[in-house]
């Protein structure tokens, strides 16, 4: 099954390319510690040092004489951690609530869709900002309140598969043969949901390292951690002086969602 | 005899590799005159509609023809542009399909889908198209013409839809016709007027009709000629009673063996066996649409009153075509469905009141065999799997349960390494006998089998009937056989309920159902039967 996966996979040129980005900013994020020992908040060069000016600094420095490559390697840990554990957050909130309005349907669908929908009128971004800003800039707040605003998708697209695979002749004749209804959506109808699940979730683990990036670029982020929205963010009042500050770390963004959407894809 | 219309002469077909044979068709020949009906019959597999697609231009992409020549009144049609073919087809060939609902445009009216036709080839004006549109639709017999002329295809039935292919077919009076299994996906009745319109219309119209299809009461119903296919090749073919009559090739004797016989034997009266399974007043309504603004809902009787009791041992068998309600009712006994109202006594429990845990327990007693082996397992389950599920869902242990498994694979005649694989690993009848030991898991009494058998083909369909008679006396189990299929109610029922919209319109003993029916629905569904009439030659 994995195999033949693997050869389906490896036919959509996009997503190939789309994975090669994604391991490659994936080991960039693991080796950061090894590549650059240095803290990224540290001030090792003279200010506004210009990319390739010199080899030891080949993106030069920030404003406050910081390194900028260091900063993305360090950038990239913060995006990555936040992206995947806030989807992972979503779709264990939008699992459930999906799956059970499905398989129940009625009044049970009816109050929990009606709960779903009241999440999805509220634009997420405003929502995302009036959250951390509650309860303080932090990785934690940030991951919350992005797992907050993107699990009524997943809740939507599970209900959705569910309804169709309810009335399957095996989930019928697993009613038959006596299962509980928790083991019948746990073993006979959520394996069958997975595939366009993880298609959403690469998709949605794009989105939450958009949102996060928007959030520091706001100066929402957690004031700890080096992040490429912050370093947009920072670098945006000198941008005419100094256009790499704000390039880099956008590039960096754009590879990385490329990538998850091409793989999401594939 | 006149020069053939078309002439297939050593006909290959090649399949993309990884297929499980290298050619579609191998070596095919035949001819097919005017003013004949000649019948391809195979199984599903067999290759039997490739040869009709290679003539019309309609092969998928990686499937192609390698060899070999199709000759329509001698031209090579495998040699011809994309733009020769199109002016010759509908015009010189034309095709009806299985499902007359896809092949149909859902957003069009029936006079302008007819129109087309003649607008594609560029003849007629517009009145005229709309006049011969009625005409055609006349000619093939749709009740008021004028009406169905502006209706879309949604508001016709499955015969009336099939009328309109055949009308668009005729339209340019094609010297051939190709009918890709036309009666198929038809109930019994529509199924023997839809064979009795193209018969009447290729003698009107001197026209040479292929007649693609699975069912040897079709062809004995229709054809002058019959090729018989397996795996590729044309293993018989010769004049409709000499191959059904006397088949030479081991494969065709099998094929018609397999058929199962129309006489129902006379058994043993239930008289003295104690009833298991006690129906009564079995209601249930579907109301559709209604509600918004005045339009009136619609209600639908599905099941209407239904008395029914089921004896130990015996197999009830609930006939009737589509939308009758028979599924409704077997629906009802397992509570998939809800009844409006009605008992429904499982050895003295009426199950229709029962809920909750009291429900689970009761119905480790009465389970269902589902119709699709396709749908009806998990395909991301094991096999072991699926079998050990409900013996576990009722505290049987793990290793007990995957033991049990093992031993109703092998009841079922399947390789007990089976628990190990994936359903998708097995063929449509391996399958449903995976679904048969996944009903037996539970020891139950009672067995309901929703067209258990109208999936697979004749053969297999044989086997998994014997299978059933076997394991039912093996056992002593209660079997409901829920079927549309006449033959098959009549070869493994003792008794038989013919339903009629949601009513019981007839029940007795098999035998004298179809020695002497005494409602006029059930003689009207006997006399519907395809090759009844050729068997009742035969036997008398």
């Amino acid at each position: 099954m994995m195999a033949d996966f693997w050869k389906r996979f490896s036919r959509n040129r996009g997503a190939v390319i789309g994975l090669a980005i994604l391991v490659f900013v994936i080991l960039v994020a693991l080796l950061a510690p090894l590549i650059f020992p240095q803290s990224p908040w540290r001030m090792v060069q003279r200010p506004f040092l210009a990319p390739f000016a010199m080899d030891q600094y080949p993106l030069g420095t920030d404003a406050l004489g910081r390194d900028v490559i260091s900063g993305l390697a360090y950038g990239a840990q913060v995006s990555l951690l936040v992206g995947l554990v806030s989807t992972v957050a979503a779709l264990l909130i939008g699992i459930p609530i999906g799956a059970l309005a499905g398989y129940f349907g009625g009044w049970v669908d009816d109050a929990l869709m009606r709960f779903t929908e009241f999440f999805q009128t509220v634009p997420s971004f405003a929502l995302a900002i009036v959250l951390v800003a509650i309860f303080q800039p932090s990785i934690e707040s940030i991951i919350a309140a992005i797992a907050i605003v993107s699990w009524p998708p997943v809740a939507r697209l599970v209900r959705g598969e569910v309804l169709s695979l309810r009335s399957r002749e095996y989930v019928e004749a697993a009613i038959l043969s006596g299962q509980t209804s928790l083991t019948i959506i746990l073993r006979q109808v959520l394996p069958n949901t997975i595939s366009p699940i993880i298609v959403l979730a690469s998709l949605m683990v794009a989105t939450a390292i958009l949102l996060e990036s928007s959030l520091s670029f706001l100066g929402l982020g957690d004031p700890n951690l080096m992040s490429w929205g912050y370093m947009i963010g920072a670098a945006r009042t000198v941008i005419r002086q100094a256009w790499w500050l704000s390039f880099f770390p956008g590039v960096a963004i754009l590879l990385t969602v490329l990538a998850l959407n091409l793989i999401g894809e594939g | 005899m006149t020069d053939p219309v078309l002439s297939i002469r050593n006909l290959k077909i090649a399949l993309p590799e990884g297929a499980d044979r290298d050619f579609a068709v191998n070596d095919i020949t035949y001819d097919l005159y005017a003013g004949e009906i000649l019948c391809i019959v195979g199984e599903s597999g067999s290759g039997k509609s490739m040869s009709a697609n290679a003539a019309m231009g309609l092969l998928p992409d990686l499937v192609r023809p390698v060899g070999g020549e199709i000759l329509f009144e001698g031209t090579d049609l495998l040699k011809l542009s994309e733009t020769e073919m199109m002016d010759l087809r509908g015009k010189k060939i034309a095709m009806i399909f299985q499902e007359p609902m896809s092949a149909l445009n859902p957003l069009m009216r029936v006079e302008d889908q007819i129109a087309e036709v003649f607008e594609a080839h560029g003849l007629l004006t517009p009145k005229e198209r709309a006049a011969r549109a009625i005409e055609l639709l006349t000619e093939v017999g749709i009740p008021d013409p004028e009406k169905a002329a502006r209706a879309y295809p949604f508001q016709l039935s499955g015969g009336q839809r099939q009328r309109v292919m055949i009308a668009m077919a005729l339209a340019l009076e094609p010297r051939m016709l190709i009918a890709d299994e036309p009666t198929t996906a038809l109930d019994v009745t529509t199924q023997a007027q839809i064979l009795e319109l193209i018969r009447n219309l290729q003698e009107k119209h001197g026209m040479a009709v292929m007649f693609i299809t699975h069912d040897f009461g079709v062809v004995a119903e229709i054809a002058d000629r019959v090729a018989v296919m397996q795996y590729g090749k044309i293993v018989e073919a010769g004049t409709a009673d000499e191959v059904l009559d006397n088949p030479q090739h081991e494969y065709t004797q099998k094929l018609i063996a397999a058929i199962p016989k129309l006489a129902a034997e006379a058994s043993e009266g239930m008289a003295g066996k104690t009833p298991i399974l006690e129906v009564e007043g079995l209601n249930k309504t579907y109301v559709t649409g209604g509600g918004l603004l005045f339009s009136k809902p619609r209600i639908v009787h599905a099941v209407n009153d239904v008395n029914l009791t089921l004896c130990e041992g015996e197999t009830l068998g609930i006939v009737g075509e589509s939308g009758s309600g028979k599924s409704s009712v077997g629906r009802c006994l397992v509570r998939l469905m809800q009844p409006d109202s009605g008992t429904v006594k499982l050895a003295g429990h009426d199950m229709a009141q029962l809920s909750g845990e009291a429900l689970r327990e009761a119905r480790k007693s009465i389970q269902m065999i589902f119709q699709d082996p396709y749908a009806s397992l998990n395909p991301r389950s094991k096999v072991g799997r699926i079998i050990a599920e409900g013996p576990m869902a009722h505290g049987v242990s793990k290793q007990e349960a995957y033991a049990r498994a093992v031993k109703l694979l092998e009841l079922v005649d399947l390789d007990a390494l089976a628990i190990d694989r994936y359903p998708h690993e097995f063929s449509g009848g391996q399958r449903q006998r995976i679904g048969i030991a996944r009903a037996l898991a539970l020891e139950p009494r009672v067995i309901i089998a929703d067209e258990a058998v109208s999936a697979l083909d004749v053969s297999i369909q044989a086997q998994v009937l014997d299978l059933l008679a076997e394991l039912k006396e093996r056992l002593n189990l209660a079997l409901i056989f829920i079927t549309h299929d006449l033959r098959v109610a009549a070869q493994i029922c003792d008794r038989i309920a013919v339903m009629q919209k949601g009513k019981v319109v007839e029940m007795g003993p098999a035998h004298a159902i179809f020695n002497n029916p005494q409602s006029d629905y059930t003689r009207t569904l006997i006399e519907a039967i395809p090759g009844r009439e050729k068997e009742l030659a035969a036997a008398g």
